[in-house]
């Protein structure tokens, strides 16, 4: 295969990727563009086996893809739709992780008469590389709850984020001099660590705001190896990912009405919560699940209120069951769907999606608000942060500017907790105080199983 | 290839990728951040190439790992948004179901 034959096929992939994400952008279309992306990558995988044939190495590169299809495919297949967001954050790691060891090698391999302007974008991207991988695995880890997901800030954190991206800087200078393996070594090192510091100040809910970025981030690496390898495709490729990634990582944070600024150092500039103070004991009104069907039975329109905890207890046919039955009832009855609610936007939509929730009922955060005060009974299920007044009445809290659902509003608030343990921001919620609310406590499933068979039997 | 081709590349698909995401709602933020993600995975093109350049035993050894994980990110990546897609569509298909019925 010759040279013209090589770059044309690679557009045409790189076209396949255009229409990919053109394609994900509409939910008609989403899951065939997803497919023409598979597609496009599929061919530019094929035409490099072709075009450099016979390869070296051809038993090593063939083994090496079967090993990574045998942990990959499993993973995806498997992975519980609630857990989903942190295998994504996982996938992305490993992909700046083989960005960054693309560059390396390809950096021992740089005789002498490597350019300037090649050395410069190997370091770039074995510097983006690694810091995308240490900091996906820090949110896949957060994400997965394996470790805290408050911020983490300790102190002088800024000045060690500060000294360590100045050292960053210092020896890529020093290994673009010096052409060295181990001041490469340092850089790699260094670059990891600076992945992890990034991330640890960054809260809970904010991490769906930082995958995006990191994707991003090895979009960008992978089109600085396309420029060192001399690959139309991986230029392309990489740039759109660059791109697109940044717009949707804008995107997600308007959603959240976060800066993006504000979530990469809000935990610098703010002070940690006194989380302290509000543990002391406080009266809240607990009631049964009979309280609750009573209420439900009187309500004329009721706003349920789904949040992570809901799909944590596999809850979504309990939910539905009780929704059906209150229909029967005659009473009015929605869905609010926070966009940011689950683990990240768009993140309930699928989990009720597979739980064949119509999609109908299913309102979005601007359309439902606006009735809370026609509501009669606001059911928040497993959410927390997403309700939490504090977003809008207590500046320099984490959450202070996020857009909420206004459940206070409605004229009674039912929460279905496992505890009185704050949301995944770590912040407390003055609404499970008021006296309107009820809360019921235990697992959402079994709570749910309860209040239907109780309104039934009324 | 030359630079400014190069440059001209970089600046069109910053565009082209800007404008292709500028409308989407969030429902659709999170199969399209894994549809992205499984994209990048094409590194692995790359990770080919130099596993085919490899001359020692170090590079052909890290070019291999990088081969494995360029695999897990594009191959995971499409399985995955596959399957968050996938729910969508039987949604879709119930509710047009319902709407046959009625």
């Amino acid at each position: 295969m010759n040279r013209t034959m090589y770059d044309l096929i690679g557009l045409a992939a790189g076209v396949c990727f255009i229409l990919a994400l053109k394609g994900l952008s509409h939910p008609k279309t989403a899951r065939r563009g997803n497919l023409i992306g598979a597609l496009g990558a599929t061919i530019a995988t094929l035409v490099v086996f072709a075009y450099n044939a016979p390869l070296n190495n051809l038993g090593w590169i063939i083994g090496a893809i079967a090993v990574g299809s045998l942990i990959g495919v499993p993973a995806a297949r498997r992975v519980q739709m609630t857990q989903m967001p942190q295998l994504v954050a996982l996938f992305n790691g490993v992909g700046g992780g083989a960005a960054a060891l693309v560059a390396i090698v390809e950096y021992l391999a740089l005789g002498d008469g490597a350019s300037t302007a090649v050395v410069i974008f190997t370091v770039f991207t074995v510097v983006v590389g690694c810091v995308s991988f240490s900091g996906s695995i820090i949110t896949f880890l957060k994400l997965q709850e394996l470790m805290t997901t408050r911020p983490v800030v300790f102190p002088g954190g800024r000045f060690v984020i500060a000294a360590t991206l100045a050292a960053v800087f210092g020896v890529s200078g020093w290994v673009v001099v010096e052409l060295g393996t181990t001041p490469l070594l340092v850089l790699a090192a260094l670059s990891l660590l600076f992945g992890v510091l990034f991330v640890l100040p960054v809260g809970g809910a904010d991490v769906p705001i930082v995958i995006s970025l990191l994707n991003a981030f090895t979009g960008l690496t992978v089109a600085a190896s396309g420029y060192v390898l001399d690959s139309t495709l991986l230029i392309i490729a990489g740039t759109l990912v660059g791109a697109s990634g940044t717009i949707l990582t804008r995107l997600m944070a308007d959603a959240m009405g976060r800066s993006l600024f504000g979530t990469l150092f809000g935990a610098f500039t703010a002070k940690p919560q006194d989380v302290s103070a509000a543990g002391e004991e406080r009266p809240v009104r607990s009631g049964s699940p009979d309280d609750v069907a009573i209420l439900l039975n009187y309500a004329r329109r009721v706003v349920i209120v789904p949040g992570f905890g809901l799909a944590v207890a596999q809850a979504q046919h309990t939910v539905r069951e009780l929704a059906d039955l209150m229909i029967s009832k005659g009473i009015d009855v929605a869905y609010g769907i926070h966009p940011v609610a689950g683990r990240m936007p768009g993140h309930m939509n699928v989990l009720l999606a597979e739980a064949n929730v119509p999609y109908d009922q299913l309102a979005e955060m601007d359309e439902v608000n606006p009735t809370f005060g026609q509501t009669d009974v606001a059911i928040v299920i497993g959410a927390n942060d997403v309700v939490n007044p504090a977003a809008q009445t207590t500046p320099g809290c984490p959450i202070y500017g996020m857009p909420i659902l206004e459940v206070s509003n409605a004229a009674n608030v039912i929460f279905l907790k496992r505890s009185m343990r704050p949301g995944f921001a770590g912040i407390e919620n003055e609404l499970l105080y008021d006296p309107k609310t009820m809360l019921l406590f235990g697992d959402a499933k079994a709570s749910l199983t309860k209040v239907v068979s109780a309104l039934k039997a009324l | 290839m030359d630079a400014m081709a190069i440059v001209s590349i970089f600046v069109l698909a910053v565009f082209v990728g800007f404008e292709v995401v500028s409308k989407v709602s969030s429902t659709l933020h999170t199969p399209l951040m894994s549809g992205a993600n499984a994209i990048h995975g094409v590194i692995l093109v790359g990770a080919i190439i130099v596993a085919d350049h490899s001359e020692t035993s170090l590079e052909l050894a890290l070019s291999v790992v990088a081969i494995v994980l360029a695999t897990i990110n594009m191959i995971g990546g499409f399985v995955v948004t596959d399957r968050m897609l996938e729910m969508f569509k039987g949604n879709k298909v119930k509710e047009s179901k319902k709407g046959a019925d009625k």
